[in-house]
């Protein structure tokens, strides 16, 4: 097993943030980093305005940045709301459950890590109380489960799931997502 | 009303060096290569070229072109994003500058060595323009794969299967087929190959993408009126667009309120606003094809037929010579060369002109268009 911790990434220092606007600054140098192998998987390189969302999923929490002024949800997040165009946002809880909006099984050539494993999925997942809400994820059997551990066949668009945590490296935790039926 | 590109401009020569999947000159040559045979085409002396416009993506610069070919002194030179969504746009772009007075012979080009060379998702420190955090971590690393994405709601919310997406790689190899420039000349696709094939990323195949291919090409842009006093037909720029949607969030498009609405609507909007023609007057098509489902996607998008009806559209051979929108002919990048969707512009071009290997009769108007689902361009060309 090999480990490299990406140089920066938001967790460590966020650990305790409230569920009041994170600060940014532990990301300001992520932007530049390429992502960090973990066993050969890309690990999230976080930007400025995407730090806080892993630092919520490191404490096993999926938040949305939404607009602090006009409540507007938005995804991917970004400096102001699109809408208002207030520069104030907090992030809001999300209850974690949501349907398979659409999925893909690829095959090599990958690189070899995701290789090793495929044909495994990635899937977008539509938020139940946000559905213009969408996030990229896998499909696992288990929290920890590889990215190959539900049947292909078990795919389906509009399948319900439920958000679960994996930490893909030290301090590096991604959501990923449990059929509700399975 | 201020000035209008419309006419103003036109394509006066082309040139392109051959495709490959492998050709030992380096990018730069085969830039020189593909603009010093395209300034051959036109007539037009190297020193008189004073204008360039090529991708973001173009490795060679401008600098390094216009000295190596004896370019005299250069008034206007851009570069357009996005790669593959550009390609149109370069030449929109010099269009604008010449129709504005900002330079009298324009030089767009685009020099690849794609087959060969490195593969972008290869490389994890050089990210494509994507929201990579989002997504790379859940093994959506090639476009493939973001496209595959879009491909299968596509085909769940419309009904659209792999027998249409199949109909759009028949029809651009059946055009290679009668191209001897194209990599696919003399292979001809059936559909139990296509259905038997291997799979890049479900629900694509591998006839679904593009070709990986080495090679350039060029075109030179001047006024109407210059034109006409070229070696060749002109070809008229009549209409030129780039789109960006409200809330688009590039190839990885799936946060907008409906991501199966891309940039084409957008660009297409434009276009036929200021076309003294629609859809239904276009007689030949070069549709960015990339990956198949751009195909029906985009034929949503630039108005030949309503939203979901796209996969429908490719029935019954409409994509063939003699169909509704002969396609690509010359065989597109899913089987003349991907060349970043530059071939597209000079195989419209040669329609025009009536010199294509699969001719359309009479073929009087061509929609250009470029990458659909990023930011995007397009072009009408007429004769």
């Amino acid at each position: 097993m090999r480990f490299i911790k990406p140089s920066v990434t938001a967790t460590t220092d966020n650990r305790t943030a409230s569920a009041t606007p994170v600060d940014n600054s532990a990301a300001t140098a992520a932007t530049a980093a390429e992502p960090a192998p973990a066993d050969g998987f890309l690990l999230p390189v976080p930007d400025d305005d995407g730090a806080p969302f892993w630092a919520y999923a490191a404490r096993g929490e999926l938040r949305v940045q939404a607009c602090a002024d006009c409540g507007a949800l938005r995804f991917p997040p970004r400096p102001c709301c699109p809408h208002c165009q207030s520069f104030a946002s907090e992030w809001r809880r999300m209850s974690g459950r949501g349907r398979i909006w659409s999925y893909v099984l690829p095959h090599p050539p990958l690189l070899p890590a995701y290789a090793a494993l495929a044909p495994y999925n990635a899937i977008v997942v539509e938020l139940a109380e946000a559905p213009r809400i969408r996030l990229a994820g896998n499909l696992v059997s288990a929290p920890d489960a590889a990215l190959n551990s539900v049947p292909p066949e078990r795919l389906r668009i509009g399948a319900a799931v439920k958000v679960t945590f994996h930490e893909m490296a030290d301090g590096v935790t991604v959501p990923r997502w449990l059929l509700e039926r399975p | 009303m201020g000035a209008t590109l419309k006419d103003a401009t036109a394509i006066a020569g082309i040139g392109q060096t051959p495709f490959a999947k492998h050709l030992p000159e380096s990018e730069k040559t085969l830039a020189c290569r593909a603009i010093t045979a395209a300034l051959a085409d036109a007539g037009i002396a190297p020193s008189e070229v004073d204008a360039f416009a090529s991708y973001t993506m173009e490795e060679t610069d401008e600098v390094e072109v216009a000295k190596a070919i004896g370019a005299g002194d250069v008034t206007f030179f851009a570069k357009a994003g996005y790669g593959g969504g550009g390609s149109c746009a370069t030449v929109a772009h010099l269009a604008a500058a010449i129709a504005t007075g900002q330079a009298t012979v324009g030089v767009a080009w685009r020099s690849r060595k794609r087959g060969s060379g490195p593969r972008p998702w290869k490389n994890t420190a050089v990210q494509l323009p994507t929201p990579a955090q989002w997504t790379r971590p859940f093994g959506l690393l090639r476009p493939a794969d973001e496209i595959g994405m879009l491909a299968r709601r596509y085909m769940h919310q419309y009904g659209a299967t792999r027998d249409h997406f199949f109909n759009v790689a028949l029809a651009c190899r059946n055009r290679a087929n009668q191209n001897p420039a194209a990599v696919m000349y003399d292979r001809p696709l059936t559909r139990e190959m296509y259905m038997t094939s291997r799979w890049i990323s479900e629900p694509l195949c591998l006839f679904d993408n593009c070709l990986e291919t080495d090679g350039a090409l060029a075109c030179v842009l001047v006024s109407a009126e210059r034109a006409r006093d070229c070696r060749r037909t002109p070809v008229y720029v009549h209409a030129a667009a780039q789109g960006l949607p409200a809330q688009h969030h590039g190839m990885v498009n799936y946060w907008t309120d409906d991501p199966l609405t891309g940039p084409a609507r957008t660009a297409a909007r434009h276009l036929w606003k200021s076309a003294d023609f629609g859809p239904q007057d276009i007689d030949v098509a070069q549709i960015y094809d990339a990956f198949t489902p751009l195909v029906p996607l985009s034929l949503e998008g630039y108005g030949f037929c309503g939203r979901g009806e796209g996969a429908a559209f490719t029935e019954k051979g409409a994509l063939e010579i003699g169909g509704r929108l002969p396609l690509n002919t010359g065989g597109g990048g899913l089987s003349e060369a991907y060349v970043h969707g530059f071939n597209l512009i000079t195989e419209g071009v040669k329609q025009l002109r009536g010199t294509s290997t699969a001719q359309v009769p009479d073929a009087a108007t061509c929609l250009v268009t470029a990458g659909e689902s990023v930011p995007t361009s397009a072009l009408l060309l007429r004769s």
